[in-house]
């Protein structure tokens, strides 16, 4: 309690500062709580979910949704080709994309952030050999390089990951570095310095936190990409494998059918859709929230 | 200005240099021996097997080898196709018009659609219009475009019938190619109905190529026009009595288009991306449809003759948008 009371109520002011200008942007909010729900519903997918994702019953094979003629409610949303339960599989497959926007914005950040303060601190030729390298990275199409990587890894969920990942740094590389260059010309950097911080204080915990403002953004930003990415490659049969219920897989499986069960098609996209446009509003208004310039004091 | 140019340009080199090296590099440096992942299940006698290590020259330097292909490169000679035994340039510019024709038409949609939906957004801040598109913005930037294409065939070709699902021109039409454009060719070759035949495959996968660029350039535009709407001098030419059409047309659009452009340049590699997956939809026969393909026949020399390719016409278009940046706006030149 002591401890508390003693903390100056600079941090929870900051929070509660941020909230507010979160709050305004209404379209931000909705994104937050479709977010979280969606983030439950993959925690707890297998309490939720009816059935087992790869169960197949062969007696019912594409039926249609329980609200039209043929279907019913033991599958709510309907089955697919082998007989599958939709519902169970679509929140599956949230697992496999949140699992998936989790690690490769982790695995993108770190890198990226790392790699940006060290071009940002480091000699002009090192910055100068990262920023290219940056440079020739970001010259191919993120989804051509991506696919490429995987068809060389081998397809998989996990090389998706690792492919997506990759691509995805530079932005974060750019962002930090960017954001590092601004910050060392100012006072509070030169005083720190000139009080006789070493390097690593320096840049993670003079600099940094003073960066992150966009990072966080791009965070939510390539958290989305992520998504879409995979899905893509699933899409293209290079991501995750059938029968792993990932949204893009399903859809791969589907396309044959698109013209005689329209479910099997429409409900994994409303998820990837629904998912994405929830996280890009909430970018939004991060954005809204963290942007200095935006602010009104 | 040249001076400006000639700085581009001289990082253009190394970059160059860098996506060879990438390109070339894939397939040498990851794990899996190409020759026998190409051989596939049927297997190869060793002596197949080194006879095809001489050919390709794997048994030289890595050094050598990169040498070899980057002088190559530079001579056009990208090595031949492993299915087709065709030249891999060759092969590239037979099928790049049907990419660049699907490209034009998508990001004409995406400016005019854009740009027009980004003004009217801003002249209406906060109003219902403005909302709307800028929700729907946020709906086409979330789209996964494969699935929207698959929805606009459910719909279009299915449940309407209006357009075909697949290819470049209905398979009674057949003449020549002139200009590669399918568009142009039809009308040339005076066929009676191959123009609206172009028309009616080209419209769905040029709509859902535009729909990402459509939604960036939108959003890009409404900010920008917010920003120069706030400037002083769009408020004496309010002052001086201007008609609101032209103030908000010709005053303020015209300096709201300098960020725009730079966004219009930069969606050269999204619609690259985004060709892989419409071209492999709609069997549209271009660059993305033929990578796709090549990806799945394990025809290295296509992958990584495409790959460097594609990666020179984005690094060609970002310096073009950077050099037409530096000319409008003399500010970026300095630095």
């Amino acid at each position: 309690m002591d401890a508390a009371t003693n903390t100056p109520p600079v941090r929870p002011s900051r929070l509660a500062e941020f909230w507010r200008y979160f709050r305004e942007n209404r379209g931000a909010v909705i994104g937050l709580y479709v977010f979280v729900l969606f983030v439950l519903l993959a925690i707890f997918a297998p309490l939720l979910a009816p059935y087992g994702p790869t169960e197949q019953m062969r007696d019912n094979t594409l039926m249609p949704p329980a609200w039209q003629e043929g279907g019913s409610w033991a599958f709510p949303l309907g089955t697919d080709p082998l007989g599958r339960d939709m519902l169970s599989r679509l929140l599956h497959g949230a697992r496999y994309s949140f699992f998936v926007g989790i690690i490769v914005v982790v695995v993108a950040a770190t890198g990226g952030i790392l790699l940006g303060l060290a071009a940002g601190f480091a000699p002009r030729w090192i910055d100068t050999i990262i920023m290219r390298v940056m440079d020739i990275i970001l010259a191919f199409p993120s989804l051509l390089l991506a696919l490429v990587l995987v068809a060389i890894l081998g397809p998989s969920l996990l090389n998706a990951i690792i492919a997506i990942a990759i691509v995805l740094q530079p932005h974060y590389v750019r962002l930090t570095r960017a954001s590092v260059m601004n910050e060392l010309s100012k006072d509070y950097v030169i005083s720190a310095r000139v009080a006789g911080a070493r390097l690593p204080r320096l840049m993670f915990i003079t600099v940094l936190p003073n960066c992150l403002a966009p990072i966080i953004v791009q965070a939510a930003l390539s958290f989305s990409n992520a998504i879409l990415d995979v899905a893509a490659l699933g899409f293209l049969g290079m991501g995750a494998q059938p029968p792993t219920p990932e949204w893009g897989t399903m859809l791969a499986e589907a396309r044959e059918f698109i013209l005689r069960a329209w479910w099997v098609v429409t409900f994994p996209g409303i998820a990837i859709l629904v998912t994405v446009l929830a996280i890009n509003l909430m970018g939004d208004g991060l954005r809204d929230a963290l942007d200095p310039k935006l602010k009104r004091s | 200005m040249l001076r400006y140019f000639l700085a581009r340009l001289l990082t253009f080199i190394p970059t160059f240099i860098g996506v060879t090296l990438i390109s070339w590099g894939f397939i040498r440096v990851l794990p899996g021996d190409p020759i026998i992942v190409m051989a596939g299940e049927r297997g190869l006698t060793e002596d197949r097997y080194n006879e095809l290590v001489t050919q390709f020259g794997f048994d030289q330097p890595k050094l050598v080898q990169f040498w070899n292909y980057l002088t190559g490169v530079l001579q056009g000679d990208l090595g031949q196709s492993f299915v087709t035994k065709r030249p891999v340039w060759d092969e590239f510019f037979a099928l790049f018009p049907a990419t660049l024709e699907l490209s034009i038409v998508a990001i004409i949609i995406a400016v005019v659609l854009g740009v027009t939906a980004g003004v009217i957004a801003a002249v209406n801040r906060g109003k219902f219009l403005d909302r709307a598109l800028m929700t729907s913005a946020l709906v086409g930037y979330s789209m996964p475009i494969f699935w929207w294409a698959l929805l606009l065939i459910i719909v279009f070709s299915g449940n309407l019938g209006w357009t075909p699902v697949s290819g470049r021109i209905g398979l009674q039409y057949f003449f020549d190619d002139v200009t590669g454009f399918m568009l142009i060719d039809s009308v040339l070759s005076g066929q009676k109905g191959a123009f609206t035949s172009a028309v009616r495959h080209l419209i769905l996968p040029s709509l859902v190529l535009a729909t990402v660029p459509l939604a960036v350039i939108a959003r890009q535009t409404r900010s920008a026009m917010l920003e120069v709407l706030s400037e002083d001098y769009i408020r004496t030419a309010r002052a001086k009595g201007l008609h609101p059409a032209r103030v908000n047309g010709l005053h303020a659009l015209r300096n709201a288009m300098i960020p725009v452009i730079t966004v219009i340049g930069l969606s050269v590699g999204t619609l690259m991306a985004g060709a892989i997956l419409t071209e492999t939809i709609f069997s549209w026969p271009g660059i993305g449809k033929w990578m796709v393909d090549s990806i799945f026949r394990r025809d290295y020399p296509v992958v990584q003759g495409g790959l460097l390719l594609i990666a020179v016409i984005v690094m060609v278009v970002n310096l073009t948008v950077d050099v037409l940046y530096g000319l409008i706006n003399p500010k970026i030149r300095k630095r």
